[in-house]
């Protein structure tokens, strides 16, 4: 697995890495009361909605900056909603900019069970500088989307519920339900069974995959990752 | 800290118990991806890439024909721990994040994309499950009752034979192309198992020979089955000795195989071949051919019986601590479990709403199951149940407070509140009406009014189906519903059919039609036929007498036959206008008014 020292080289990290000296930031995405109640031993709290709130990459930069994240922070995000809400912060770091963040392989509640270190103390923080360098290269637009659709190589994923889509979707896209794309106790299936299920559904690893979902773009967060996790080239969300 | 080693200090938790027997075969798995690719490329047919699929368990989806629906085999119903853990998960990996446990102790996984069948066939191999010859024209499912080797009437257990048979009929040529399905159940005594409605039905008996010795056999009935047509099966002889029982079911399917109608897709299951020919000549005819199967084996063969008994071993109670008993405990106990033939133990049934049971709930069952049954393994039921037997008695307030947590706890299960739905239109090609989710209406209903701890109800029952296709068992309910469609000038909307005083016990009988119910108003039906019983009830009388009584010509109240129902009933039918009631005009969980659509079925295909 990865391992933090040597910088992020993994979107994905499992439990063993998350060392809790203070040498990475790791962000607890739940709502407030939840995390008052008991979060990882040295998070910081960023409830999705928040950063929902937030109207410009500007507001959004200086949100990540009073909670102490400067551009060499290695950031590690966690949620206890199966990884959709992480992945909709951790793609929002990348997009401003952000190139050391990484979602953890199991959810609050995961981590609780297996009996790993909790607190409900907030650790202080430093406020940082970062910089904003926008990466438009993962962000597909409805505009981005029409003309997209044109060219080949381009794979459509919606990550919405199999019954969901069976009533509507985007003509030529292929449904991955968010919900398969976890396994025995972690947000995501291992590298192998991923590639298996992209062979499945006939999409190649290097396409340029575009994904989508219902709402904020947090299902097809996750998707987002499960993709960057066996390190498909082209993603867009 | 290091996950090995937290993992290490959580309290550990038992093993599940393994399986005596592999159903699977691994390279079935890569043969059936093999084949999808080939049908993908054009070189395989459709129609013959179809059967391909349905002797591997995968059957179509309604108005999908990418997606497949994986029906399980669960022999004699039983299901491991471990077995349910990785259901669960491949539920999730590759269906909806949710189960569906079928009348017939089969375990369904929907919505499955067809590239993905093939990995859940090598998922269910590594718990050594198969999905092979759960449909097509094959023999399903061998059936046996929940309640066997617990069961206070049965003479014995009935389960190893059940197992033994559906070994030996497994992947044996004898039924890889049968005329259509074909289908055994084991029951335990006259009371629980369908015997009678089915084409080979089962119940044991044990006989003294005059040397005061005592012969174990079987009471065998052949012909029975519900459908567009239903019969009730013929006792074949009145005792049947085990070293018969396997002749029995070859001389049976070898008949079947080679008289029966192959060409009559609606007409060609075994109990027409039985009606056409006449019960005497069939008999007859299964009598000699028995004798030929007898004298002509090459080597004897023998149903491989494995009459060890499962170790009985009651888990350790982590705690004794006296808390406090939830609320609804009194009324779960006394409608959910059963005292079994073994001092202090119950069997508990757990209801499903309509069968379905989420990863989560699978996953809490199979831990459950662990922590609570003495013999270490659960067994699916006929009502889209999951038991639980040999649960010790002073476990039972944990075992209902653990069932709570997850949902499963619901009252009722052996009562008339636990209605029976087939998946109607919510996946069966055939559908008419969305019989799945009136069998969770009425359950809620029947639960919101507390009709479950009514001991007078206790024993009738509720089968609704969503077309006359019987998988909802409608025709042996004590009220029993179809689907079909009705209208109103150009409106149309969703109708059932309704049949009164269906029984599957020693005196089984197929339900009388009484009228047609529109689907909005089954549930005030019901509530009226209840009312109606309250008021003409004899003393120490059940509802279920009541209607045996009425369908039979021989109530003496005010309601003496069904054309007196009728017309009690009949204002309650009546349609409004479009304008004045839309919902009328609307079947349960749909918001659109109603048409019918169907595809074509795939049972025969």
């Amino acid at each position: 697995m990865c391992s933090l020292s040597e910088g992020m080289t993994s979107p994905i990290v499992d439990v063993d890495t998350v060392d809790l000296d203070g040498t990475l930031a790791l962000i607890d995405v739940r709502r407030e009361e939840d995390y008052n109640q008991g979060h990882i031993t040295g998070a910081v709290n960023l409830p999705l909605a928040s950063l929902l709130s937030g109207d410009s990459p500007e507001s959004t930069v200086k949100l990540f900056e009073e909670l102490g994240i400067a551009d060499d922070t290695k950031v590690v995000v966690y949620d206890d909603t199966f990884g959709a809400l992480a992945s909709r912060v951790a793609w929002t770091l990348q997009y401003i900019g952000h190139k050391n963040v990484a979602l953890l392989e199991v959810t609050y509640l995961q981590w609780k069970e297996i009996g790993l270190k909790t607190s409900t103390e907030k650790p202080n923080i430093k406020p940082a500088k970062h910089s904003l360098n926008l990466n438009s290269d993962i962000m597909a637009t409805a505009e981005y989307l029409e003309s997209a659709k044109e060219k080949d190589n381009v794979v459509l994923i919606d990550n919405r519920e199999r019954l969901n889509f069976l009533e509507q979707h985007i003509p030529g896209s292929i449904n991955i339900p968010y919900r398969t794309l976890a396994t025995d106790g972690k947000i995501l299936r291992t590298k192998e069974s991923m590639k298996n299920l992209l062979k499945n559904r006939g999409i190649p690893e290097n396409a340029e995959i575009i994904t989508y979902c219902g709402s904020v773009s947090t299902l097809s967060g996750l998707e987002y990752y499960a993709l960057q996790s066996i390190g498909a080239p082209h993603v867009k969300l | 800290m290091n996950l090995k080693m937290a993992q290490q200090l959580r309290p550990s938790k038992s093993a599940s118990k393994k399986p005596k027997i592999d159903w699977s075969r691994r390279e079935e798995a890569d043969n059936f991806a093999h084949t999808v690719k080939l049908y993908r490329q054009g070189k395989i047919d459709h129609d013959n890439f179809r059967r391909f699929r349905l002797q591997h368990g995968a059957y179509g989806t309604r108005m999908a024909d990418d997606y497949a629906m994986v029906r399980i085999k669960i022999p004699a119903g039983q299901i491991y721990p471990h077995q349910l853990e990785k259901i669960a998960q491949l539920s999730e990996m590759y269906s909806i994040g949710s189960a569906h446990v079928s009348t017939r102790e089969n375990v369904q996984l929907h919505w499955v994309v067809l590239e993905d069948v093939s990995e859940i066939m090598h998922g269910l191999a590594d718990v050594g499950l198969t999905s092979r010859e759960a449909c097509g024209n094959t023999v399903r499912n061998v059936m046996c009752s929940p309640l066997s080797g617990v069961c206070n009437d049965e003479e014995f257990d009935a389960t190893p034979y059940a197992i033994a048979t559906a070994r030996f009929l497994l992947r044996n040529p004898l039924n890889q192309s049968l005329p259509r399905k074909f289908k055994f159940n084991f029951s335990c005594c006259e009371k629980h198992g369908m015997t009678r409605i089915v084409d080979v039905g089962l119940i044991p008996q044990i006989r003294k020979l005059d040397d005061k010795t005592k012969q174990h056999g079987f009471k065998i009935f052949l012909g029975g089955g519900l459908g567009n047509k239903s019969f009730v099966g013929h006792q074949l002889e009145d005792f049947t000795p085990e070293e018969d029982l396997l002749y029995t079911s070859i001389a049976v399917l070898q008949i079947f195989d080679r008289i029966g109608d192959r060409k009559n897709m609606a007409r060609n299951r075994m109990r027409y071949l039985v009606n056409e020919m006449g019960w005497d000549k069939f008999k007859n005819l299964v009598l000699k051919e028995r004798t030929i199967v007898r004298a002509t084996q090459s080597v004897i063969i023998r149903l491989n019986i494995d009459k060890k008994s499962n170790e009985i071993k009651r888990p350790i109670s982590v705690s004794s601590e006296n808390g406090s008993i939830p609320d609804g405990y009194a009324r779960w106990l006394k409608t959910t479990t059963y005292k079994q033939k073994q001092e202090g133990y119950r069997a508990v049934f757990v209801t499903l709403e309509s069968g379905d049971i989420t990863a989560n709930q699978l996953r809490a069952m199979a831990d459950i199951t662990k922590d609570f049954s003495a013999e270490g393994f659960a067994r699916n039921g006929f009502s889209q149940d999951i038991i639980l037997r040999y649960v010790h008695e002073s476990d039972l307030p944990k075992l209902y407070s653990r069932l709570l947590e997850v949902g499963l706890a619901n009252s009722g299960s052996l009562t008339m509140a636990s209605a029976v739905g087939c998946s109607g239109t919510s996946s069966c090609n055939l559908a008419l009406t969305n019989s799945h989710r009136l069998a969770k209406e009425i359950q809620r209903k029947f639960l919101e009014l507390k009709l479950d701890e009514d001991d007078d109800l206790r024993d009738a029952t509720i089968k609704i189906s969503g077309c006359p296709n019987s998988c909802g068992q409608h025709e042996i309910a004590t009220i029993g519903f179809f689907g079909g469609g009705a209208r109103v000038g150009k409106d149309m909307y969703p109708n059932y059919s309704m049949s009164l005083g269906g029984r599957f016990d020693d005196k089984s009988m197929l339900g009388v039609t009484c009228m047609r119910v529109p689907v909005k108003r089954t549930i005030p039906v019901i509530l009226k036929i209840i009312e109606l019983y309250k008021k003409n009830k004899q003393s120490n009388d059940t509802l279920s007498r009541w209607i045996d009584r009425i369908v039979h010509g021989n109530e003496s109240s005010e309601i003496k036959s069904v054309k007196d129902m009728q017309k009690v009933l009949s204002p309650l039918v009546i349609p409004p206008s479009k304008d004045d009631d839309p919902d009328f005009y609307a079947d349960y969980g749909s918001d659109t008014s109603y048409h019918t659509v169907t595809g074509k079925g795939e049972c025969a295909a």
